[in-house]
């Protein structure tokens, strides 16, 4: 309706007159320059952006349309600013028929996209459906080992109450293995470590039986007070069978300090079980003996299958008697800080060590041992990046 | 090491079930594996039998017995298929009504052409052992006697594992002193109640003689001599059956004697056929170049560290731990030398792990008997000899050397400061009390404490710390958390372990953690010639096989093995990796023993591990089959050469350390697809990559064209950059150029590329190659390398003369060094 109106109103003298006044310093105007806002012309140009439009049969073609007739460089934006130019009298005339034009455009051009926008969210898109439950997997899914993440894991848990990461060889000095750790030569708590021994004989290189040794490197290489934990591999001479290994894995823990006493122990040992395990799964001890802590025990979780609960019924984890063996502990024998020249008299310490093997049985209800040595990637892929 | 609970109650008397003194024994600190009823299954009355009349069935395939058996009150014809009995032999009934294990009920029935009126037993049929070549005949008994009571059926009896530094515990006696305390009974010690004079000698015998020529080998020694012991006479019943429950054979009375005592007290005796002796009994080190054959008719080169019991024939035992043949009693002896000593544990042991013998003997010499039992309980054998084989008693000689006085200073507070719990000083004595120390008090909080003689393992206050908190109950122990001081975290190497391992697993690899042995037959197979030095890594004095005795100097062989394992089981697209240590080199012989008295000095200890071989660790990739698989998107894409050596490089850009590619030569990888990974700033190189040799995969089962990588991750976590340096970069517009050199096909394109990189300087932002071309459009053995390079200013835009100056520069470069036109 409006460049109908428009064109009325507007007499040619009066364009005429604008027409002067536009564009350019009044001096030399050529009445071309501002033939832009002569009511046909106007009329045009909404025409010629209505028919773009409605041309126009996608949001893309739509946008390309926009700028032809609505961008910056658009017929109605250059004659926009031609209003400028014109005599404040005819300014109103002229600026109201430009403004109802553009909002004319405006208008049609808003519709227009919301229709184009229908048009896509409800045609287009659907016809673009894919089945999505086709297989993506391009690249195939690795993991890694549960028991390098479960150590990860349990280190993490000493890392956060500021312990830090003791480290060793795995082919270790006897010394450190054995004599330092109160293990006399020839004592049966020695021989029954099943040890690999390294050529020749009289070597006085073992594979380490435990991450014990570990212990000793800490307190020879560290400043007190220490706090460790040392996760690693060790070695002892039995056949693989669904219960044993002989390379397996465990975590041994370290503390010396002023003052440590076995509550000090036992709260650590009773926080890593709820951490792992979770807040039901308490711990308890029983008296027990390893050459390099005195006093010791042995550390036996509360069965996560009954809870302890099965006095009448046989449990399969544990066998009714609601707990399960996890590792052992102890205060450091002062015997064992006399060899690395802590003494015993200013400093005590106490020591734990888990198998990590096991760890992950109960953790994971890995049923047979041998799925963790034979790398068996079925059996890696189940744990992905963590265990 | 089994024990029958009625045993225990008579030094212990509790009125507790098995299974609470199992509870009670396990919070003291005894692994109890188990509790068995003896006989269990069998419900009714066994009785004793007396076979009256056997009539040999012979019409059947196997032999077949119709017996008459006097039970006392009744006569029953019964049918039996052993034959080990004869008339007059004493023999266990069971009676229709009876139930036998595997819920086996006797029945009248007829068989083989009679009414079996009952059954005879074997010792597997009542549940009582293994035994079951023949019927279980019994001596000393009447029929009609209730058999359950002889044969201890019903007897529940404990398994327990004992610790090496609880000796004490592996007897009935230790172990009732343990449930005595727990149950705050009186223990009746059988080594108070029962004297070392329990038999008076009679007049006029003389004791066989005896010396300890070497008091390092023996503390004390006792002999002593019966006469006139009747060797026919047999085991008393109840013995019998509690030594078959404790899982030892009745042999022999002297034997079963020197068992019994063993059981009951803890200390091990040998009883030496006298007239077998020559001279007295000594006890001294072996000899070089003698020898002794054991009971178990093994001959034995002594050794001069060797504990041995010997007369003027030579040795006769070796001491603590197994007899000689040559003085064993036998069905004739009538005189009985009974030794019992004290053999100091380490001396034991020795004598044990050089010779491999583990006897019921060294095991409790190596875990240290009570020092002062060895009279006591050579009395009880020797009353029991005379009880029941007859003979007189001729008295005992005996050998001591002074005892060590073993007294601990003990500060009563200790317990308190170590359990971390308040333990008063009362309670603190009363459980020293308990383990049968004695102490005297020096003042108000230090007591001097002998521990028992039973216990070796007590030397220092900490030992009687857990004595006494383990008394006192661990589960009173109070749960605190100690502070520790504010911590470091990971080290930059193990955050970068970690990195690594998520890295390669994001990538779609499987990490594996291999056995780390290895063997010739491997480093055959990887093809490494004699002198490589990879063969030459520590080896096992014990390994598990013989085929793969030595550490391993490389990770693939174990790697490649799982990679078969998975192959054999259907999977043959495989990215697998492993980060392990790898063992070079050999064990330096003869490291120095700093002793544990004092740490070892700076040097020592430096001088110590300089015998271990190096370990450093390694990175190792197999890749076979795919590594994409084929789906809608189009066919698999296959693992190769390409993908092992980018393995490496992304652990390698990970780390933020530079490594270069370039030609190698491994024996284990295709000749012509092998890369070497040298350290771009030391030249150093770290491993090797590609195309595992045919040979190699054929080896393992392998798919063709199987790819590997190994590399010294240590050597790369020692190169990583500790923190990255910021970057200054220029935001002035990019300028692309494409060029294309023909280059010879030998030409290793990371030659051509360095060489561009260097003549384009600091101006050239990235070179990276887009396509190699060989064929028609160059000349033959020669290969088009197409490089998309990027240049930008710095702070200006560069202009058409700068860019045509660095184009000049590196086609002139190429042209110079590498003899690379442009296409």
């Amino acid at each position: 309706m409006a460049p109908v109106m428009l064109r009325r109103v507007l007499t040619d003298s009066l364009l005429r007159f604008w027409r002067l006044r536009l564009s350019a310093p009044n001096k030399s105007f050529d009445p071309k320059q501002v033939s832009a806002l002569n009511a046909d012309s106007v009329d045009e140009m909404v025409a010629g952006a209505l028919l773009a439009f409605s041309a126009a049969v996608d949001l893309d073609s739509l946008k390309v349309a926009r700028l032809e007739h609505f961008g910056d460089r658009s017929p109605i934006a250059l004659a926009n600013r031609e209003i400028g130019a014109l005599p404040p009298a005819a300014k109103a005339e002229v600026g109201k028929r430009i403004g109802e034009a553009k909002a004319r455009i405006k208008d049609v051009l808003e519709l227009r996209e919301i229709e184009l926008t229908q048009i896509r969210d409800n045609e287009v898109l659907l016809s673009e459906k894919v089945d999505v439950s086709v297989p993506v997997d391009r690249v195939k899914r690795g993991a890694r080992h549960p028991l390098t993440t479960l150590m990860e894991r349990l280190s993490d848990v000493f890392i956060a109450m500021g312990y830090e990461i003791a480290e060793g060889p795995e082919l270790e000095l006897e010394w450190a293995n054995f004599d330092a750790l109160n293990f006399p030569k020839d004592h049966p708590a020695r021989l029954m470590q099943d040890t690999f021994f390294v050529e020749s004989p009289d070597s006085g290189v073992v594979l380490r039986t435990h991450t014990s040794p570990i212990q000793v490197r800490a307190m020879l290489e560290r400043d007190l007070p220490i706090y460790v934990v040392a996760p690693g591999r060790v070695f002892r001479t039995d056949e693989l069978d669904a219960t044993h290994t002989p390379v397996f894995h465990q975590i041994e823990g370290l503390a010396v300090d002023l003052g440590l006493t076995m509550a000090d122990l036992r709260g650590t040992l009773n926080h890593l079980a709820h951490v792992m395990f979770g807040p039901e799964i308490d711990i308890r001890w029983r008296p027990s003996f390893f050459p390099f802590t005195e006093p010791s025990a042995e550390v036996d979780l509360r069965c996560f299958v009954c809870l302890g609960n099965s006095n009448t019924t046989e449990c399969r984890a544990c066998g009714g008697e609601g707990w399960i063996e996890w590792g052992g502990c102890g205060m450091v024998n002062p015997k064992v800080l006399r060899a690395v020249g802590i003494d015993p008299e200013v400093y005590s310490g106490f020591a734990f060590g888990m198998g990590i093997e096991r760890t992950l049985m109960f953790r994971s209800g890995v049923a047979d041992m041998r799925d963790m040595v034979e790398g068996d990637i079925r059996f890696t892929a189940a744990f992905g990046m963590e265990a | 090491m089994k024990l029958p609970i009625s045993w225990i109650k008579e030094f212990a008397p509790v009125q507790a079930s098995a299974r609470e003194i199992a509870e009670a024994l396990i919070n003291a600190g005894l692994e109890v594996e188990g509790i068995e009823t003896l006989g269990a299954g069998v419900t009714g009355t066994l009785v004793i039998g007396r076979v009256l009349e056997i009539e040999e069935l012979t019409e059947f395939k196997k032999p077949i017995r119709w017996c008459q058996v006097d039970l006392g009150t009744q006569i029953r014809g019964i049918v039996c298929g052993a034959t080990n009995f004869a008339v007059g032999d004493f023999v266990v009934v069971a009676e229709p009504g009876v139930t036998l294990p595997g819920d086996f009920t006797i029945t009248s029935r007829e068989t083989y052409g009679h009414v079996s009126d009952g059954m005879i037993c074997s010792e597997r049929e009542m549940g009582l052992g293994q035994d079951h070549a023949g019927i279980m005949i019994l001596e000393g008994v009447t029929p009609g006697q209730n058999a359950n009571e002889l044969l201890g059926i019903g007897e529940e009896i404990l398994d327990i594992a004992v610790t090496p530094d609880r000796g004490y515990a592996l007897s009935i006696r230790g172990v009732a002193r343990e449930v005595a305390t727990a149950f705050e009974v009186e223990f009746r010690d059988p080594a108070i109640s029962w004297s070392p004079d329990l038999v008076a000698p009679s007049i006029g015998f003389e004791p066989h003689d005896c010396v300890i020529d070497d008091f390092s080998a023996c503390e004390l020694l006792t002999l002593r001599t019966i006469h006139g012991f009747n060797p026919d006479a047999p085991t008393p019943r109840y013995m019998v059956a509690r030594l078959q429950a404790c899982g030892i054979r009745s042999i022999s009375l002297a034997v079963d004697i020197t068992n019994y005592v063993m059981m009951e007290l803890g200390q091990p005796t040998h009883a030496f056929d006298l007239a077998k002796l020559n001279g007295p009994l000594r006890v001294r080190r072996a000899s070089p170049g003698e020898k002794l054959e054991t009971l178990d008719h093994v001959v034995r080169n002594l050794s001069p560290l060797d504990s041995v019991i010997a007369d003027s024939s030579g040795p006769i035992g070796l001491a603590g731990t197994m007899g000689g043949l040559t003085t064993e009693i036998d069905e004739f002896t009538t005189g009985i030398a009974l030794e019992a000593a004290f053999f100091p544990a380490s001396t034991v042991a020795g004598n044990s792990r050089r010779h491999k013998i583990s006897s019921e003997a060294s095991r409790r010499f190596e875990r240290g008997i009570d020092r002062e039992i060895a009279p006591i309980a050579s009395a009880r054998a020797c009353a029991l000899l005379i009880e029941h084989g007859g003979g007189s008693y001729a008295g005992m000689c005996a050998v001591e050397s002074p005892m060590s006085d073993n007294v601990i200073e003990f500060d009563l507070e200790l317990p308190t400061r170590t359990a971390g719990m308040v333990i008063d000083h009362e309670t603190v004595i009363d459980k020293l009390e308990a383990i049968g120390a004695n102490y005297a008090r020096t003042d108000s909080q230090f007591i001097a404490v002998t521990p028992p003689s039973w216990r070796p393992d007590l030397t220092q206050p900490a030992d009687l710390v857990e004595e006494v908190v383990r008394l006192v109950g661990y589960e009173k122990l109070p749960s605190t958390l100690p502070t520790a001081p504010a911590g470091r975290g990971l080290t930059q190497e193990q955050r970068l372990r970690r990195r690594i391992g998520n890295l390669l697993a994001g990538r779609g690899m499987h990490e594996i953690r291999a056995y780390p042995f290895i063997g010739a037959t491997d480093f055959d197979a990887m093809r490494f010639p004699a002198n490589d030095s990879r063969r030459k890594s520590p080896t096992l004095v014990n390994p598990l096989s013989e085929l793969a005795p030595q550490m391993r100097s490389t990770l693939l062989p174990g790697m490649l093995s799982i990679a078969m394992r998975n192959v054999g089981r259907g999977e043959n697209d495989l990215a697998l990796f492993e980060l392990g240590s790898v063992f070079l080199g050999e064990a330096a012989s003869g490291g120095f023993d700093p002793g544990v008295e004092t740490r070892p000095t700076e040097l020592i200890w430096k001088q110590m591990q300089s015998a271990l071989p190096t370990q450093p660790e390694h990175l190792g990739v197999v890749m076979s089959g795919a590594l994409e698989s084929a789906g809608v998107w189009g066919s698999p894409r296959i693992a190769t050469w390409r993908d092992s050596i980018d393995a490496v490089l992304v652990v390698a850009n990970e780390l933020g350390v530079n490594v270069e590619v370039r030609t190698g030569s491994d024996p284990s990888f295709h000749p012509g697809r092998c890369a070497e990974m040298v350290l771009a700033d030391t030249l150093k190189v770290v491993g090797f990559a590609g195309e595992l040799h045919p040979t190699v995969v054929e080896h393992w089962n392998l798919p063709k064209r199987s790819c590997a990588a190994e590399v010294d991750l240590s050597a790369l976590l020692k190169a990583a950059v500790t923190s990255a340096t910021a970057p200054v970069f220029s935001n002035s517009p990019v300028a692309k150029e494409d060029l294309a050199f023909v280059v010879d096909r030998a030409c290793p394109v990371a030659e051509v590329q360095a060489c561009i990189r260097a003549a384009g300087g600091e101006l050239l932002e990235s070179v990276r190659l887009f396509d190699v071309y060989e064929g028609d459009q160059i000349p033959p053995s020669h290969k088009s390398l197409a490089f998309a390079l990027r240049f930008r200013g710095e702070g200006q835009t560069l202009s058409p003369q700068e860019l045509q100056n660095l184009r000049t520069q590196i086609v002139t470069a190429v042209a110079e060094q590498v003899g690379g036109t442009l296409r």
